[in-house]
């Protein structure tokens, strides 16, 4: 990538530039959308590489979509991670900006009842699909999955907080058990 | 950070309040202000910005009236991009005009951001001891099973009413994206058209 830098950087911020307006429901509603672009298209990052810079994401505090500063600096050093964040956020928060001066009441137009009825089921989809794509990033090893079902099951009836889910993880896989 | 036990989500979910957005806030908080409170909200965003931002912005400094937190966050919810960033966009924005929003958003993202970076020069160093690598596997497992379990919890009240289009809508986007991975503005320039006309056309009664 070092031979053509300027060019990475052009399609790290174009791709994530227009990501930043389809990103509908967080940071973690695009990452199917980022694993499809950097792994199966450009393969800037392996399966493997793309399922640790999701969970280093993950032991970041901050919003969930500092993943792309992870992945902008893979594949392009330091330039890369802020050209890729400076894209991502740029373009939905200049849309945000006047979006909100554009609707003094929103809670109260029937536009929220209907966008509310018709977003939250695809944003539903779209965390589902997260999951299925991170779960499957690390391959289909049984503890792996038995991680994952068993953090579901747990996070389901009790409120879990993510570290704690993360420090048990992390000492199973330390264990050679992932 | 990661998948909050209130997903951003649940703050667009019922509770009505007749009286969103009045008063309007008498509160002028300073630019070093705003920084500093998104900075912490950032900083302490473990297990869901969402609740720390509605302990700051409505419980410690006052800034906003529950119902005001509830009006903006719903917006944000819906527009695209980081809920919490175009949370603190708009907050921003009410507070000091165009440069609050900058002040807002740099607090939020500049620290973490500066944070991951560290991070990433570090992994890009030790990415490749075995130790590290399955402690991170570990930890990717356990995150999307708090995905699922969000999932599961956000999905009940979509049956409600033996609702048909929410459930079939969330099944269409997860097949499409998350097992045939097709691109996601093509496939949301389908599903949200189609999923708004649906929830316009359909009676609120057993719509989804």
């Amino acid at each position: 990538m070092k031979d053509d830098l300027g060019g990475t950087l052009l399609t790290l911020a174009g791709y994530f530039a227009l990501l930043s307006l389809f990103a509908i429901g967080g940071g973690n509603s695009a990452v199917p959308e980022m694993h499809r672009f950097a792994v199966d298209v450009q393969h800037w990052l392996t399966e493997r590489e793309f399922g640790d810079v999701f969970a280093l994401a993950q032991l970041t505090p901050g919003p969930n979509l500092i993943i792309v500063t992870l992945i902008g600096y893979h594949v392009a050093g330091l330039p890369g991670g802020l050209v890729t964040t400076a894209a991502m956020c740029g373009p939905s928060a200049v849309f945000a900006f006047f979006a909100a001066r554009a609707s003094e009441h929103f809670r109260e137009s029937a536009w929220y009842g209907i966008l509310s009825r018709a977003l939250v089921p695809v944003t539903l989809g779209l965390t589902a699909a997260s999951a299925a794509v991170v779960a499957t990033s690390s391959g289909y090893n049984w503890i792996a999955v038995a991680i994952t079902l068993g953090t579901a099951v747990t996070a389901f009836f009790v409120r879990v907080h993510p570290l704690l889910a993360f420090a048990v993880a992390a000492m199973l896989g330390l264990g050679g058990l992932v | 950070m990661s998948l909050p036990p209130q997903t951003p989500l649940d703050a667009a979910s019922p509770v009505p309040d007749s009286a969103a957005a009045s008063p309007p806030p008498q509160v002028r908080p300073t630019l070093g202000e705003i920084f500093i409170a998104f900075a912490k909200i950032s900083l302490s965003g473990f297990g869901g910005v969402l609740a720390w931002s509605r302990r700051m912005m409505v419980e410690e400094r006052q800034w906003l009236t529950p119902e005001q937190f509830n009006e903006t966050y719903a917006l944000c919810s819906f527009l695209p991009g980081g809920n919490i960033l175009n949370f603190s966009v708009v907050v921003g924005s009410r507070f000091r005009g165009p440069l609050g929003s900058v002040v807002a958003f740099a607090g939020l993202m500049g620290p973490p951001v500066l944070l991951v970076l560290a991070i990433a020069a570090i992994y890009a160093h030790y990415g490749d001891l075995p130790a590290l690598r399955r402690m991170l596997g570990g930890v990717a497992a356990a995150a999307a099973g708090l995905m699922l379990a969000t999932v599961a919890k956000m999905a009940r009240p979509l049956f409600h009413n033996r609702a048909v289009v929410g459930p079939l809508m969330a099944l269409a986007t997860f097949v499409a994206i998350g097992l045939l991975h097709w691109p996601l503005p093509g496939v949301l320039l389908v599903v949200i058209p189609l999923s708004i006309a649906l929830a316009w056309l359909v009676p609120t009664r057993g719509a989804g």
